[in-house]
C-alpha cells in the first residue's frame, strides 16, 4: 500500500524532456506520424505529457473511419429503400391486372390473358413447412446443443460441434436433390404407415398418393435449419457464467436441473435468435422445396399427401416461363414473403425485448 | 439443524496436481470456524470438497474421509445432490441467477427440491430474506431481477438462497471479498445470528474478518509453489491469533509472511 503514491508521482512528471513537448506543433497530425518511435513511448516525454496541451486534430484515422462507419450503416438503408421500391413498382402493375382475389384465388395463372393468382395457397405453405420444420428442428438442435456444450468430453465436443458446422455448410440444391432422390422413399413408406393407421387423424389421411409431401419438404428444412440453431445455441450455452452453474449445482441441482435453472433461462434470448435465423432460412429455402414438394395449389392441413407448395419453390419453379404479368406477380409474392419475414423478426425482436431486464443486468 | 463434520486424510487432487494433503479437522456444530492462509495454501480446495463441489471440475477427485454427523458423504450409495443439499455454499462472487426475480432466487433451491406451492414458497422466502437481514430492503420489489441489487445486497440474497433449503452446515468462499467496508459488517453480522442454527465455515484473506468472526481458525500453508497445502495448526481463533503454537502461524499473523 504504502508505494503506490510514490509510484504514481513518477508518471505524474511525465519524465525530463518536459520542455520539449512545447515545440510539437498544436494540431498537426502528419508531423506526430513522423515523430520517432520512441516519443510516443514511455521513455521519451512521457505517455502523460508535461506542458500544455495539443489542439484535437482536424483530420485524422478518427473521423475517416467515423466516415467509413457512418457510409457502411447508411448503404444498409438506401439498399433496403432500393429492394422496397423495387418490388413495389415491379408488382404494382401485375396486382392491378389480376382478374381474381390476390388473397384469396387457389392457382397461379398469371400468364394467361385474363391473369389469376392468388398468395394464400403460397403463403399457407411456406408458414406450414417452416412450422413444421422448426417443431421438428429446435428439439433436436436443443439437446445436441446441450449435449456439445455441456455432457459431451472436450474434444468429443468440439469434433462433433464441427460436423454440425459442416452441415451447415452442405448448399441446399444438394439437400434438395437428396431429398427428392434418397430421403424421399423412406418417407413415402413411412406415409403409408402413417396413412393406415393414423388415417382418421385428418393430418394423415388422404387417398394417395404420398411421398413428394409437405412432411418431406418439411424434414429436408429441418435437416438444413438444424445446424445452424444447433451451432448457435451451442455457443450460447457455452456462455453461461461458471459461478451460475455451480450455484445452482451448489443448491443440489442435479446436472439437468442445473442445465434447466441456470443455462437454459440464461440463453432464452440467445436461443429465440437462433429459432428466429432458422426460421428465416426455412421461409426462404427455394431450391431443396422445389425439388421435394409435390407443387399443388390448394390450402390443406394434409402432411403425407403429394402437394404443397412454397412462395419462394413457386418464384423458382415459375420463373423460368413467366411473361411481364406473371413476371410482376412472382415479384408480388416476394414482396409478401419479405412481410412474413419481417412480421417474425418483429415478434422476435419484441420477445427479447421483453425480457431485457433480466437479461441486461446479467452482464 | 446444525452437525459436525470430520475430515480425516482429506487429500484432494485437480489431476495430477496435488492441491491438499492430509488435513485432518474437525468442525463442531453451531460454530463459525475461518480457514485462513496464503493464496494457493488449499483452503477453498478443502471447502469445496466438504460440499462435493471439487469434484464438478473435470479431472478434479478426493482421497480421504469426510463425515457429516458420522455420514460419510464420499459414500458409493450418497447421491451427491442431497449432500449439497445438507451443506450449503455461498461462493466469492455473488452469484444470483440473472434470469430470476429476487423471489425466484430465494425459492431457486426449493423449487429444485420440488416444493411448488405458493404459500409455502412466499414463507419461506421471507423466512429466509429476513434471517439473511435483506427483507426490509427489498419485500416492495420482489419481483425485479435479483442481479439489480448492489453488491452487498446480491451476496445476502445468495445467502438467503443458501439457507432457504435450511441445510445443516453453511460454507463460505471468501463471502466479503468483492464487497465494500459497510456490506463486510453486514454479512459478519448475519454470521453471528446464522450460528445459532447452522455450523458456519468461512474461507477468508482478511484476518480482521477471521479473529472478529469465528470461534475456531484453521492455518493452510505450502512450503513452496507446486507443494500440496497443509494444515499448520487449528485452534481456538483467540489462542491462534494472540498466541499461536507454530512459528508458521505467528509469522503470517503477524504478517511477516505471506
Amino acid at each position: 500500500m504504502g508505494e503506490t503514491p510514490h509510484r504514481s508521482a513518477d508518471a505524474g512528471t511525465g519524465g525530463t524532456r518536459v520542455t520539449q513537448s512545447h515545440e510539437w506543433p498544436a494540431g498537426a497530425s502528419a508531423r506526430v506520424a513522423e515523430a520517432p518511435v520512441s516519443t510516443r513511448s514511455p521513455g521519451g516525454a512521457g505517455l502523460g505529457g508535461g506542458g500544455a496541451l495539443p489542439r484535437s486534430r482536424k483530420f485524422g484515422a478518427e473521423r475517416a473511419f467515423r466516415g467509413l462507419t457512418l457510409a457502411a450503416g447508411t448503404a444498409v438503408l438506401v439498399i433496403i429503400a432500393a429492394i422496397a421500391i423495387f418490388l413495389v413498382a415491379k408488382a404494382v402493375p401485375a396486382l392491378r391486372a389480376n382478374t381474381e382475389n390476390f388473397w384469396s384465388y387457389e392457382g397461379w395463372s398469371p400468364n394467361d390473358p385474363e391473369p389469376k393468382f392468388g398468395i394464400g395457397t403460397l403463403a399457407f405453405g411456406t408458414v406450414l413447412s417452416s412450422a413444421l420444420a422448426l417443431l421438428i428442428a429446435v428439439p433436436v438442435a436443443l439437446g445436441i446443443a446441450l449435449y456439445l456444450s455441456h455432457y459431451a468430453p472436450r474434444r468429443l465436443g468440439t469434433a462433433l460441434g464441427f460436423l454440425v458446422d459442416l452441415l451447415a455448410a452442405v448448399p441446399s440444391v444438394v439437400f434438395g436433390l437428396w431429398g427428392r432422390d434418397v430421403f424421399s422413399s423412406p418417407v413415402r413408406d413411412f406415409s403409408i404407415w402413417l396413412n393406415q393407421h393414423f388415417g382418421w387423424i385428418p393430418l394423415f389421411g388422404g387417398d394417395g398418393p404420398f411421398g413428394a409431401s409437405i412432411m418431406l419438404g418439411a424434414l429436408v428444412l429441418a435437416i438444413m435449419v438444424l445446424p445452424i440453431i444447433t451451432s448457435l445455441s451451442r455457443e450460447v450455452f457455452l456462455q453461461t457464467p461458471t459461478a451460475n452453474e455451480e450455484a445452482a449445482l451448489a443448491l443440489g441441482a442435479t446436472r439437468w436441473e442445473m442445465l434447466r435453472t441456470a443455462v437454459l433461462p440464461y440463453g432464452r434470448p440467445g436461443i429465440i435468435a437462433a429459432v428466429m435465423l432458422g426460421l428465416g432460412r426455412a421461409l426462404g429455402e427455394t431450391i431443396a422445396l422445389a425439388l421435394t414438394l409435390g407443387i399443388t395449389f390448394g390450402i390443406s392441413f394434409n402432411l403425407i399427401q403429394n402437394g404443397g407448395n412454397t412462395i419462394a419453390a413457386n418464384i423458382a419453379n415459375a420463373f423460368g416461363e413467366a411473361n411481364e404479368t406473371g413476371r410482376g406477380a412472382l415479384i408480388a409474392s416476394g414482396l409478401v414473403l419479405f412481410t412474413i419475414t419481417l412480421i417474425v423478426n418483429i415478434t422476435a425482436r419484441a420477445i427479447i425485448y421483453r425480457r431485457r431486464e433480466f437479461t441486461e443486468s446479467a452482464a | 439443524m446444525a452437525k459436525r463434520v470430520e475430515a480425516s486424510n482429506v487429500t484432494a487432487y485437480y489431476g495430477s496436481f496435488k492441491a491438499i494433503e492430509n488435513i485432518n479437522l474437525t468442525v463442531e456444530p453451531k460454530t463459525v470456524t475461518a480457514l485462513i492462509g496464503p493464496s494457493g495454501c488449499g483452503k477453498s480446495t478443502f471447502l469445496r470438497s466438504i460440499n462435493r463441489m471439487h469434484e464438478v471440475l473435470p479431472g478434479a477427485r478426493v482421497e480421504g474421509n469426510l463425515t457429516i454427523d458420522d455420514q460419510d458423504i464420499y459414500d458409493r450409495d450418497v447421491d451427491v445432490t442431497a449432500v449439497r443439499r445438507m451443506i450449503g455454499m455461498v461462493f466469492q462472487r455473488p452469484n444470483p441467477f440473472p434470469t430470476m426475480s429476487i423471489f425466484e432466487n430465494v425459492v431457486a433451491g426449493l423449487k429444485l427440491n420440488g416444493v411448488r406451492k405458493k404459500s409455502i414458497l412466499e414463507d419461506a422466502a421471507e423466512k429466509a430474506l429476513r434471517s439473511a437481514n435483506l427483507w426490509d430492503e427489498v419485500k416492495d420489489r420482489l419481483g425485479k431481477p435479483g442481479a439489480g441489487l448492489s453488491g452487498g445486497q446480491q451476496q445476502r440474497l445468495c445467502i438467503a438462497r443458501t439457507i432457504a433449503v435450511e441445510p445443516q452446515v453453511v460454507l463460505m468462499d471468501e463471502p466479503c471479498s468483492a464487497l465494500d467496508p459497510i456490506s463486510t459488517l453486514a454479512i459478519e453480522d448475519l454470521m453471528f445470528q446464522l450460528k445459532d442454527k447452522f455450523t458456519i465455515i468461512i474461507v477468508t484473506h482478511n484476518m480482521q474478518q477471521a479473529a472478529r468472526v469465528s470461534d475456531r481458525t484453521a492455518f493452510f500453508s505450502i512450503e513452496k509453489t507446486g507443494d500440496p497445502g497443509r494444515l499448520i495448526e487449528y485452534d481456538n481463533t483467540q489462542k491462534i491469533f494472540s498466541n499461536p503454537s507454530v512459528k508458521k502461524t505467528e509469522d503470517y499473523i503477524t504478517g511477516r509472511f505471506g
